[in-house]
């Protein structure tokens, strides 16, 4: 399954993006757990392709909110490997857990990460083999050899993350899934869009679609293995199907009128989309196989925008029939329609938590439009940001955080909120404009 | 800035031939010339016209002065209706096309960047028919008017502010010719 993981880093027929997006905390809590990542060794004959795996996993811990890192300035000592640890030094300094590891040559001249956590305070027991047990060994919580090139070495440390975080927290990481988005340049005669797929911290950022038309809605199959989006490439609506790893791609709607707000059936058969054939915005499901296509809606009002829930049960959508636009859910079949957001005069592109539980949606009220997320049996509605012009709203594949748009200084950029509201933070592209975020699933 | 616009195209055609004209008239000011001087073409004297005071010939779409001239049609926030001031020219472009079954045009909606951009693709299209629907009124044809909703994809104003989004909320009619 590792393996796997690193043979999507070769995205073939996409050009990687010399522009980084930058990461930076805009505001939150710090974390009650406190833990240390001790500066890896490089003990590899070359410095050439050196890389800090020790700041990745720091900061992928540090944006959840959950830890306290704590700094190398406070450190008594650096250990590489466990029978190098005294414990006493880092209880002094108040540390819990501890990380520490080294960067190995591997075959064929490639990398091998090794590295171990520990529970500092975590004492020996008979069961734990007695006391003539070295103290590292009883409090080694987890201990790793990853054999890994220069080119996923940094994937590998997302992936430490993950294992890292999976065993202190019991909850799966998601530091190796990746995002979708959108950047635009339009400052010049010949306008730029381009669909990129990044890591989830916005480092290795590949062009997947290049046009001179906008691209829009961005939208990954359950699977993570494919796309699918609008372009206005042939001058009217139209939507494809891309295979995220070999980028070849296939037209599936391209109907009279708009085609558009594709969406996946959590079984990856079916796209839930809008289309005006018949007159107005309605909602339909098309059979990727078959290529059957139903209708869902029936309504001279807008009705787009629709998201599956987790269990392929349930369609929500945004339908202005009430005047102005609110979310509606209904059966995955059609039928009747219930509007579910009755708080503030707008309510958009509604997005569900991988347990089905939450809504994530765009509120627009008297200060602008902001990203909220409605608890689906109590129909509370928490507004969890403060932008005016926040959208795109997608829920981390663990349901912790939420990846969204805002507008700063006159551009687009990437941000994120903790479910809670608590942690807050941006992804800044060098340049352009970043729009329409989409936070892959898991990849299967 | 838009209706500022238009008062100069309508004064500059005032000066060459009059804001009420319309354009195909064969008889023009030239012409008049010669009764005005009633001494016929066998006098030694000789008349001519100011340069370029002719009324438009060609063909009215190219016509400055006609309300063919104006190809985008704005409208309020979060509304496709179209205001009074739209309805003449609109209408001119229903019976053009009505009378010239060999035109097209695309009618691009467009929205502000406000609010959700899949919303927004549905708003642009509702604006688009509103137009359209007035030019199948006209007499065009199906055929000859095709929708295209942008949503809030292509905006003509990169502001943040009402005067950028007031320009951005549109529909342009682009003749395909």
């Amino acid at each position: 399954m590792f393996k796997n993981i690193f043979l999507l880093t070769l995205i073939l027929f996409s050009q990687q993006v010399s522009a980084v997006l930058d990461i930076e905390i805009t505001g939150g809590v710090i974390g009650e757990h406190p833990i240390a990542i001790v500066p890896f060794s490089w003990e590899v004959k070359s410095r050439a392709g050196q890389m800090e795996v020790s700041e990745v996993v720091t900061a992928d811990l540090s944006r959840t909110g959950r830890f306290e890192l704590v700094p190398a300035s406070k450190f008594l000592e650096r250990p590489h490997h466990g029978d190098e640890i005294n414990f006493e030094n880092w209880r002094a300094v108040g540390v819990e857990s501890l990380v520490v590891g080294r960067v190995l040559a591997g075959e064929n001249g490639q990398l091998q990460v090794q590295f171990q956590l520990f529970d500092v305070y975590k004492r020996s027991s008979v069961r734990d083999g007695g006391p003539s047990e070295p103290e590292y060994k009883i409090k080694q919580l987890i201990g790793y050899s990853l054999p890994t090139s220069y080119e996923d070495l940094r994937r590998t440390a997302h992936y430490m993350s993950d294992l890292i975080y999976e065993t202190l927290t019991g909850d799966k990481g998601v530091f190796t899934t990746r995002i979708a988005y959108i950047t635009a340049d339009t400052r010049a005669k010949e306008k730029t869009y381009e669909l990129q797929i990044a890591d989830m911290d916005g480092y290795n950022a590949f062009t997947v679609l290049k046009s001179q038309q906008p691209i829009m809605s961005p939208s990954w199959s359950a699977d993570a293995r494919q796309l699918a989006y609008v372009t206005f490439e042939n001058k009217k609506s139209q939507i494809y199907v891309q295979q995220v790893d070999t980028g070849t791609r296939k037209l599936v709607s391209s109907q009279k009128g708009v085609n558009s707000a594709p969406a996946w059936s959590p079984d990856g058969r079916r796209l839930a989309l809008t289309l005006s054939r018949d007159g107005s915005l309605e909602i339909y499901t098309l059979d990727l196989l078959s290529k059957k296509l139903t209708r869902l809606t029936r309504n001279t009002a807008i009705d787009t925008e629709p998201a599956w829930s987790p269990d392929g049960k349930t369609i929500v959508f945004v339908s202005d029939r009430s005047g102005k636009p609110q979310v509606y859910r209904m059966s995955a079949q059609g039928g009747r329609a219930e509007r579910i957001t009755f708080q503030g005069k707008y309510n958009a592109r509604p997005s569900f938590s991988p347990d089905g539980k939450k809504i994530t949606m765009v509120h627009g009220n008297s200060e602008g439009f902001h990203i909220a997320i409605l608890d689906v049996e109590s129909g509370v509605l928490d507004v969890l940001t403060d932008g005016s012009l926040d959208e795109s709203p997608s829920f981390a594949p663990n349901g912790s955080m939420i990846l969204y748009a805002t507008a700063a200084k006159r551009r687009g950029i990437l941000s994120a909120v903790s479910t809670d509201g608590k942690v807050k933070q941006r992804l800044v592209l060098q340049q352009g404009d970043v729009r329409e975020p989409a936070w892959a699933p898991y990849r299967k | 800035m838009f209706k500022k616009f238009l008062i100069v195209i309508c004064l500059y055609s005032f000066v060459l031939a009059g804001c009420s004209t319309t354009g195909d008239s064969k008889s023009d000011g030239a012409a008049t010339v010669d009764d005005l001087s009633g001494t016929g073409t066998d006098s030694s004297a000789s008349t001519s016209g100011l340069p370029g005071a002719d009324a438009f010939k060609g063909d009215p779409l190219d016509n400055p002065s006609s309300p063919l001239a104006v190809r985008t049609i704005y409208f309020e926030y979060d509304s496709s209706e179209i205001k009074a001031d739209d309805q003449e020219s609109i209408l001119a472009h229903g019976r053009y096309l009505a009378e010239h079954p060999g035109t097209s045009v695309s009618l691009d909606g467009h929205t502000d960047e406000r609010g959700s951009r899949e919303y927004n693709i549905g708003l642009g299209e509702r604006r688009a028919q509103s137009v359209r629907r007035m030019l199948l009124f006209q007499g065009a044809s199906d055929q000859q008017v095709e929708v295209i909703s942008y949503g809030e994809e292509k905006p003509v104003a990169d502001g943040h502010d009402e005067s950028s989004y007031s320009q951005n909320r549109r529909v342009e009619i682009v003749y395909k010719r």
